[in-house]
């Protein structure tokens, strides 16, 4: 009996390495300390009145960006380490099936749970707002959202100390991530953790196309509409076309992996090469998806810290909506030396190189909502200014990889570690922080510390460039990715500087860290709740904004209708003209979501480890919850009433309205 | 600006120079592709230059823009025009779509040109005779076979110098791809079928060989040596493979197609005729279908090891399908 246990347990544990067992006993003492914080604080009712049954917009927004947080934190060890690994040659700080796992996880994470919830915390907190609306359109669906996202990003996650992680690679191209060749518990983690993950953000990308279309507030054209709300527009249609591939790709590798069929697998009439053409459907206009909403963030930082209108707006739009239309028309140059023919390849090359067009008119455009402006640098716009020339010299850089020919001297190379690097850092990364930091204020009430913001933006900057320059020319010299040791001499000083680079940014996420946990304690308050003197109707309100948003919502004239209206008042004109406070319709709070989410995770794991006895009751608690909303959602609003909005708005904004 | 940013500034500033010297530096070195061996690698690093070029013609005048908005239009330069309002103009736009517009369709145009031309499969000169060499990736290795010559070899190819080298690839693995930097760019190796890339040395030399695309745990090692010799050399090198003492045989691929961790480079005098088609056609048999049901049964965590073994206990005559 005692045998079978331990039999069991080692292999149900990820057991013999140092590192991972530290890992075991930071989560047990992390969790642990968790319990006993909340507990010591009476704070168990808090959380979950507050923060897992809500349904507010603003704190689900709050609770993705915490996550992704977190998940950059994961990330990036993962970065450090593998760098560590690389940093000089036939080194054996990671074995190289660990080496292979954290490459894998690593790019799992940055993108689907990191990149992603940052974003969709970024929509959930701006848009609403933004638009002069009082939640999105379904604020039940945005907590299940979100409780998705958190129940597939921890079981993805769980591998790490349960079973083994994934080791195939981001997109875990079969036959590599098949049984034949991966018959572990590992990439079954993989399909459920993004499978989970993926339901939610295809019901976000719903949630916030029906809140633009039919949320905005009453004068807001589809063309006075912040830049921002478009990129947010533009990415929700992108994912609801692209998320259902990724959807059913995994769900065949599944059944090739579960029920023994052969969609993919080299025997049986099978084909690879399918897969890796239906993975690339989804992963090319995903890297659109995350990179949109950053062009968005920059549109409203550029033109609310140089004073100026946003230069060539049509244009703008514009652009973005043709960015995502292309981006479904590219895949295939992530394999230009698959052989598909000259004729192919040359269609795929074109098609990317267009996609130049428009995100060069975009910087255009911002340059010239810069010129003749006036401009000050606080850190979002710091951000701003250094994803310019980051993003210009990853997008040349991108133009000479979609030349087919030459595309077969860069393909798997450093080289093409070093564009997409660049280009997801410096554009997704850097337009995120910026984003985070533009509106931290709204989020929180008060400013993150300047000073150390500094620190951390000059260490990113010059670790960014430290670590991906080298990169780029090792790549030249051969040198191709995924690779867990190497011995070329010829490589190690590229390899040492692109090391001390990786080390760097780590260092300027500390500092950002440090910066926030500062900036708790010591800060500046956000008192006017307009702390950046901006332009659009999230900085109408105090920060952080009520639970309902608008008191009364207002009237939109133009596209920077605040920032008019401020005008207006300065001009000493007649300011807005707010109808009478009315009883605000509100949805209550529900702990359905998390439930389900529960259930999902139980049904996740139990069909990871094919324990259908695990799985089944997860799947019927999923029906459950399913059939309980359906008999329980008209409960599920209630009404503010004027006195109580009165009172909140008199102590929010000290008595005026 | 205070003195504690300004000196802030400076740190930076210096920091990034260090970096750009120790680059250049190191830029002194030969990096493979910038330094081809061979007319393929050759004509494609001319397209390299020719899209760096073309698209300097943006990026550097880009770059020197936003530094000049940025430095002459911050807030505390009071000189600096302020035109709040202004957020239009039909001229500048049409400018700044117009330029892009015509850079990508002239580098759309070359791609197109060079994407017919450098065509992997396609001969460099149809009258001129030709090496055919089989890659076949394994895990995790290369095994190389000379169909003419009749010889294999493992982790190690020779090719006479000026001479065009069609290589066929496939794999007995999951995907990989075949990359010899200095002589010109990859092609996927994939089970079930058959890639050609023709290539050729200029020079004699020894050149760096590479599988590029991962196939699990030991993908580092699937590094392999590229010799180009000249002819009489490579016959010399033929004639003593020929007499080699090892022979590659059907039992032999079995182990060598094992997954293994170091192979060192080996010289096989012959293998079984018909080899490489056989490794192509492997999962073609009709036997898979039958064997495919058997082995979704019994679980799938064996599923690939019992085809795998059913397959290699087939009769290897079949050749057809490709």
């Amino acid at each position: 009996m005692l045998e079978n246990i331990k039999e069991f347990a080692s292999e149900f544990f990820v057991t013999g390495d140092p590192l991972i067992y530290g890992a075991d006993v930071s989560i047990v003492l992390a969790t642990l300390g968790i319990v006993f914080v909340l507990t010591y604080f009476k704070k168990w009712g808090w959380l979950w009145r507050n923060w897992i049954t809500t349904v507010d917009h603003k704190k689900i927004g709050i609770m993705y960006i915490l996550a992704a947080i977190v998940m950059l934190f994961r990330g990036g060890v993962d970065a450090v380490m593998m760098r560590t690994q690389l940093a000089f040659p036939d080194l054996n700080f990671l074995e190289p099936e660990h080496y292979n796992q954290i490459f894998t996880t690593h790019g799992v994470v940055m993108i689907f749970f990191m990149a992603m919830p940052l974003m969709f915390g970024l929509f959930n907190i701006v848009v609403p707002l933004q638009i002069g609306a009082r939640d999105v359109a379904f604020p039940y669906l945005n907590s299940l959202s979100f409780w998705l996202f958190f129940a597939g990003a921890m079981l993805f996650n769980l591998s790490f100390v349960i079973g083994g992680s994934p080791d195939a690679g981001w997109l875990a191209y079969p036959p590599l991530s098949g049984s034949q060749f991966n018959p572990g518990v590992g990439q079954n983690f993989y399909i459920w953790g993004i499978q989970i993950s993926g339901i939610g953000s295809l019901a976000s990308g719903i949630n916030f196309i029906v809140t633009i279309l039919k949320m905005r507030a009453p004068g807001m054209t589809m063309m006075k509409m912040p830049m921002f709300t478009w990129s947010v527009f533009a990415a929700s249609t992108t994912i609801i076309f692209a998320f259902p591939i990724l959807t059913i790709t995994l769900l065949l590798l599944f059944m090739d992996r579960f029920f023994g069929a052969h969609f993919f697998t080299l025997d049986g009439g099978g084909n690879p090469m399918m897969y890796i053409n239906l993975i690339w459907m989804w992963g090319h206009p995903e890297v659109y998806i995350v990179v949109l909403p950053a062009f968005g963030v920059f549109s409203e930082t550029v033109a609310t810290f140089a004073r100026k209108r946003l230069f060539g707006y049509a244009s703008m739009v514009f652009a973005m909506v043709i960015i995502s239309i292309i981006s479904f028309f590219t895949w295939a140059h992530h394999f230009f030396t698959m052989g598909s023919g000259a004729n192919v390849n040359a269609f795929f090359a074109v098609t990317t190189m267009i996609i130049a067009i428009p995100t060069g008119v975009k910087i255009f455009n911002w340059l010239f909502t810069m010129y003749k402006g006036r401009i000050t640098f606080p850190t979002p716009m710091m951000w701003t200014i250094a994803f310019i020339p980051a993003f210009v010299v990853g997008g040349m850089t991108g133009v000479m990889l979609s030349v087919a020919p030459a595309d077969f001297q860069f393909h798997n190379s450093y080289f093409l570690i070093a564009h997409f690097h660049q280009v997801l850092i410096g554009g997704v990364v850097f337009g995120y922080f910026a984003g985070l930091y533009y509106w931290w204020p709204k989020m929180f009430g008060f400013k993150l510390n300047e000073y150390l913001g500094k620190w951390a933006f000059w260490l990113w900057n010059i670790g960014f460039y430290v670590c991906f320059m080298p990169q780029y020319l090792v790549g030249l010299d051969g040198m191709t990715r995924r690779i867990s040791v190497f011995s070329d001499p010829n490589w190690v000083g590229l390899n040492v500087v692109s090391t001390i680079g990786a080390y760097i940014m780590g260092l300027a996420f500390l500092f950002q860290v440090a910066q926030i946990g500062y900036s708790i304690f010591r800060h500046e308050k956000d008192t006017t709740g307009d702390i950046w003197d901006a332009r659009t109707l999230e900085w109408s309100m105090p920060s952080p904004a009520p639970e309902y948003n608008f008191a009364v919502i207002p009237q939109v004239h133009g596209r920077d209708e605040w920032w008019e209206e401020k005008e207006r008042r300065r001009r000493g004109e007649k300011p807005w003209q707010l109808g009478p406070i009315e009883p605000i319709h509100m949805p209550k709070n529900s702990a359905i979501p998390a439930i389900m989410a529960i259930c999902w995770f139980v049904l996740g794991f139990g069909l990871v480890f094919h324990w259908l006895w695990m799985a089944i009751p997860g799947l019927i608690g999923v029906f459950i919850c399913l059939y309980a909303r359906s008999f329980s959602a008209h409960k599920a609003e209630y009404y503010i009433p004027v006195e109580e909005i009165e009172r909140t708005e008199a102590t929010l904004r000290g008595g005026a309205v | 600006m205070s003195k504690k940013r300004r000196s802030l500034v400076r740190a930076a500033f210096s920091a990034v120079t260090l970096v750009l010297t120790m680059l250049l530096l190191s830029g002194c070195g030969n990096y493979m592709v910038l330094d081809p061996k061979g007319p393929i690698a050759d004509k494609q690093l001319d397209l390299i230059i020719i899209t760096t070029l073309l698209c300097s013609i943006i990026i550097v005048p880009v770059l020197i823009i936003t530094f000049v908005i940025v430095w002459r239009y911050r807030a505390s330069n009071k000189k600096a025009d302020y035109k709040p309002e202004w957020a239009h103009n039909n001229l500048l736009e049409t400018i700044w779509w117009g330029i892009p517009i015509v850079i990508i369709a002239i580098l759309a145009i070359i791609t197109i040109r060079y994407t017919h031309e450098l065509e992997p499969s396609k001969a460099l000169a149809s009258d001129q005779d030709e090496v055919v060499v089989q890659a076949v990736s394994l895990n995790w290795k290369w095994l190389f076979l000379y169909p003419e010559e009749g010889i294999a070899t493992v982790n190690t190819v020779t090719i006479p110098e000026g001479k065009q080298v069609r290589f066929e690839l496939t794999a007995d693995s999951p995907m990989n791809s075949f990359w010899v930097p200095e002589l010109g760019g990859q092609i996927y190796a994939m089970s079930g079928m058959s890639m050609a890339l023709y290539l050729q040395a200029d020079e004699p030399g020894k050149y760096f060989g590479t599988g590029a695309n991962f196939t699990g745990e030991h993908f580092a090692n699937m590094t392999f040596d590229v010799n180009a010799v000249s002819q009489d050399d490579y016959d010399k090198w033929v004639s003593e493979a020929k007499s080699s003492p090892e022979q590659l045989t059907a039992e032999g691929y079995e182990k060598l197609s094992e997954p293994s961790e170091k192979e060192e480079p080996k010289l096989f005098a012959s293998f079984p005729e018909g080899m490489y088609d056989q490794i192509v056609t492997k999962y073609m048999h009709e036997g898979a279908e039958l064997h495919q049901h058997g082995s979704a049964q019994a679980g799938e965590s064996d599923n690939g090891k019992q085809t795998a073994e059913a397959n290699s206990e087939e009769p290897s005559s079949t050749h057809s399908g490709h």
